[in-house]
């Protein structure tokens, strides 16, 4: 595994824990002030801090332990967390988004913006912090404090760059804690817990790296240490006493073990308050061992010297450091037991893994590259196919279906469906992530445009295909602009109508009929339909006498050219409008509808396949071809009579259902498979509900069946076909067409959707 | 366009040649994936002339030109003992529709003479040189001229 992969995994991660971060500071935005969601954020960022330092991504580190210390704060309490100052966190955690993007990706970040963060989580720290730090402007005491230790990296990475650049300061600084006469002295007890030693810490590296900070005495308490026959050779009972006479500060002492610090127990108290605490308390009575100190010295002998003394002690897991440590030669004895244990030991460790995997709600996972999957799930399709080829086949040359080659082949198509499934399963991932990102987008354009808001998600864990996840974000970044933009009223105008001055914005996933349903609701001012009205003739799309119902007005907003060009605000669509996000919805294979009440905001709801792979399909044939109607879009068929059929107008044909008159349109004439319309009364009408209202009936010739298709890209060796969404193979072997119903609609209806114009006109 | 094939010489090249009509064509055999015989193939609506429809290759999606169409000849009249090479062009995979695969030839550069000036705008767009073989000409085609990036404009 070379740099780069390790890189790519530590990005990875930072992902994860950008994620978590995120989501802790949203927790207690939302009023929670658990510790565990304060020591969660704060893991994040010491995660990213400590990875980005083994790299020596220094901007980063820089960045990461600002904040990581303001973090500290709010964690031992000095600090609250109110909304201000999470204000100032939330912001804090996009800068470290993106330091980690440019990091990985290269190019730069924002630096004006990222320094004032830095000033405001400074500020933060000190205002309320009488640290070490607290007399000084410039976070330099702390960063030098963390940087001097920091040179041999009490880090498990195999490296001894961790980025830390000293700072020159002075001891003035410190104000009243640096001891004029002598060195302050420190009393210092740690305790390794079983982790530590199994990530691969060792307490005798984190000890040496403590002797360097000053003159130390330190005692070994073994008073912990089990009888040999209820020891866990992996186990960590000893615990050391060290005092310490430093001039650098408690801070530096707790930065030699600052990636230990979760798996240890450690206290670190000037030493006239331990004492005092020692007299007063007689449960911890030292019993010194004599612990040579030499050892820790040269990094050399370390390795041996710590297998052998501190190590080997503590996890007892080696029988060959058993038998060159002389303390311990009573273990060759117990090897044998030893062996028996270490069994145990790793179960308990896999144990407590699982359970620490539970305690983060992740579960057990595993990273596959998406590549792999996907090659799976083509296969997958492709044996459907097959399957159905199979099926086919034998259906032709044996028509009783009795005979148990039949059976057998039902059989197999049912594992081929269930594989299908479980393979599409895997590429399901929650929708959480992108909404997660939209959160940020809602901050920062409620900050630039000074509105108040508070987006609201629900359903985050609404699972759908990756692929569609990926192309949900843009669209759904688009409309959040538009919300928050266009939508929500300033706080003035808010207060004036008597509303909450600060807007909501609410995001909801949930699942509904095979499909996923993504709601958008603001509780803005709702669509100006006066406005709309007006803006939709004054830019020519509809005319100045139409009679247009509530919702169709509504539904103006979605068409092209319907957002003026000038790119005044880069905030919202002003120059891209919501045809576009229509756009992207539809070639998603979804559906977006508005509704909205003057007054009390727009609901934007989008309904999307979870999949984007197979589709439930009405095979239908029109003049000879064979086409796939995506049964979503199909409200009912049915079979015209000549007396429901009505001309208008030189070439349009209307067929009336109920009582109501519905335009038909002939699928063969639109895609140009035949010159002229055919008879209705010959075929067979599909009623379809298209994008915007109102429903169309497509004239086809005869309807084959109904079943489930794979999907395939034409694009990908051909291009986009204008009324064609997609093709699938048959089960004889052939491609067929899927339908694109609105585009087919779209073209239909002629002037008003002019990316379909060219098919118009070709047709 | 380098590359070397172990009994190849430097600047040699292998090309694959075709029949279309009495005429014989020649492409760089790097670009051709398979050769496959000809199986009818579904009509995509709104496509140029040349565009014949798509197939099925082995669960792709593989588009089909009619390349006697596209070369601006008489256009093809496909019957099962019409041959498609699967060529790649650019990233894509397209069927070129030809009547009959002639030979594998193995020149160098030398022998590929430059292209007589001819009027003709679509001639001098796809042709890359003509070769003389044993009193046959052979025109050396590059596909990706013959297929542009902006094709989904073109179509």
């Amino acid at each position: 595994m070379d740099m780069n992969e390790i890189k790519e995994i530590f990005f990875q991660e930072c992902e994860e824990q950008l994620a978590e971060l995120e989501s802790g500071l949203l927790k207690m935005n939302d009023g929670d002030r658990d510790p565990e969601t304060v020591n969660a954020v704060f893991r994040a960022v010491h995660s990213i801090k400590g990875g980005a330092g083994a790299f020596g991504l220094d901007d980063l580190v820089a960045f990461a332990h600002v904040f990581e210390t303001t973090l500290d704060c709010v964690r031992s309490n000095k600090l609250e967390p109110n909304q201000d100052v999470l204000k100032v966190m939330l912001k804090s955690a996009d800068v470290l988004a993106d330091l980690t993007n440019a990091a990985r990706d290269g190019g730069s970040v924002d630096e004006s913006r990222s320094r004032g963060l830095v000033k405001e989580l400074e500020a933060l720290a000190n205002g309320e912090l009488p640290s070490p730090s607290a007399s000084s402007e410039a976070p330099a005491p702390k960063a030098a404090a963390k940087a001097a230790p920091a040179a041999p990296a009490p880090t498990p990475k195999p490296t001894d760059d961790s980025g830390f650049q000293p700072v020159p300061f002075s001891f003035d600084d410190f104000g009243g804690e640096g001891d004029a006469g002598g060195m302050p002295a420190y009393e210092v007890i740690f305790k390794p817990r079983y982790e530590l030693y199994s990530k691969g810490n060792d307490a005798t590296l984190l000890l040496r790296d403590l002797s360097r900070l000053g003159e130390m005495t330190i005692y070994c308490n073994t008073d912990e240490l089990p009888g040999l026959e209820e020891l866990d050779p992996e186990g960590a009972y000893f615990f050391w006493n060290v005092t310490i006479k430093t001039d650098k500060g408690e801070d530096a002492i707790r930065t030699v073990f600052e990636f230990a610090e979760w798996d240890c127990e450690l206290t670190v108290k000037p030493v006239e308050e331990a004492r005092a605490d020692a007299t007063s308390n007689d449960e911890l009575p030292m019993v010194p061992v004599p612990f040579d100190l030499s050892i820790l010295d040269e990094t050399g002998a370390t390795e041996e010297v710590s297998a052998s003394d501190a190590r080997a002690e503590e996890t007892a897991a080696a029988v060959a450091a058993a038998e060159t440590a002389s303390n311990v030669t009573q273990m060759a004895a117990a090897a044998a037991r030893v062996e028996k244990k270490e069994s145990a030991a790793a179960a308990a460790a896999a144990a407590s893994a699982a359970a620490q995997n539970n305690a983060a709600g992740a579960g057990q996972t595993i990273r596959v590259d998406l590549d792999r999957v996907d090659r799976l799930i083509n296969l997958v399709g492709e044996l459907v196919i097959n399957q159905a080829m199979l099926s086919q086949s034998v259906i032709e040359n044996d028509t009783t279906g009795t005979s148990s080659i039949n059976m057998g082949l039902e059989e197999l198509q049912q594992l081929t469906r269930e594989i299908q499934d479980s393979v599409m399963a895997i590429r399901a991932q929650p929708v959480k992530p992108v909404f997660q990102r939209m959160s940020r987008i809602v901050r920062e354009i409620a900050d630039m445009t000074g509105k108040s808001i508070r987006l609201i998600t629900e359903g985050e864990n609404t699972e759908v295909d990756k692929t569609v996840i990926d192309k949900l974000a843009e669209p759904l970044t688009h409309m959040i602009r538009n919300a928050v933009d266009h939508g929500i009223e300033t706080p003035e105008k808010r207060a004036a109508a008597g509303k909450n001055t600060e807007g909501t914005v609410r995001l909801t996933a949930k699942h509904r009929s095979g499909r996923i349903l993504i709601e958008l609701a603001d509780d803005g001012a709702g669509i100006n339909r006066e406005k709309v009205r007006q803006k939709a003739i004054d830019n020519d799309l509809i005319p100045a006498d139409a009679n247009l119902s509530d919702e169709e007005i509504d539904n103006l907003i979605f068409l092209p050219g319907f957002s003026t060009a000038d790119k005044i605000s880069d905030i919202s669509g002003r120059g891209v409008g919501m045809d576009v996000v229509k756009r992207s919805i539809q070639a998603l294979g979804g559906r977006i509808n508005i509704t909205s009440k003057p007054g009390h905001g727009s609901v934007f709801t989008m309904s999307l396949p979870l999949t984007l792979a197979v589709l439930d399909g009405m095979v239908v044939t029109v003049a000879g071809q064979t086409l796939v109607v995506p049964l979503t879009a199909i409200v009912e068929t049915l079979q015209p009579e000549a007396a429901a059929i009505h001309s208008f107008g030189a070439n349009h044909r209307l067929i009336s259902i109920r009582n109501s008159f519905c335009p038909l349109v002939d699928v063969g004439r639109i895609l140009n498979f035949r010159a002229t319309q055919a008879n209705p009364v010959e075929g067979v009408a599909l009623l379809v509900e298209s994008e915007g209202g109102g429903q169309r009936a497509l004239m086809v010739d005869a309807i084959q069946g109904q079943r489930q298709v794979v999907i395939k890209s034409l694009e990908a060796n051909y291009t986009h076909v204008p009324g064609i969404a997609a093709a699938t193979i048959l089960g004889d072997g052939r491609v067929a067409l899927i339908l694109d119903v609105d585009a087919v609609v779209g073209a239909s209806r002629g002037q008003s959707l002019k990316a379909e114009m060219s098919l118009a006109a070709v047709g | 366009m380098s590359y070397t094939v172990k009994n190849l010489n430097e600047g040699d090249r292998e090309l694959i040649a075709f029949r279309i009509g009495d005429q014989e064509f020649c492409v760089n055999i790097m670009s051709v994936r398979e050769i496959r015989g000809w199986t009818p193939a579904t009509a995509m609506p709104h496509s140029p002339g040349y565009m014949l429809g798509v197939i099925n290759l082995r669960g792709a999606v593989l588009p089909i030109i009619d390349l006697a169409a596209r070369l601006g000849m008489k256009p093809a009249d496909p019957t099962a003992r019409h041959v498609i090479i699967v060529a790649q062009v650019r990233r894509k995979v397209v069927g070129l529709l030809v009547d009959a695969v002639s030979d594998i030839l193995t020149v160098t550069d030398e022998t590929i003479q430059p292209t007589p000036e001819i009027s003709s705008e679509l001639e001098r767009q796809f042709a890359r040189g003509i070769l003389a073989i044993e009193k046959r000409m052979i025109c050396l085609i590059e596909l990706e001229s013959l297929f542009p990036e902006t094709e989904s404009e073109a179509a």
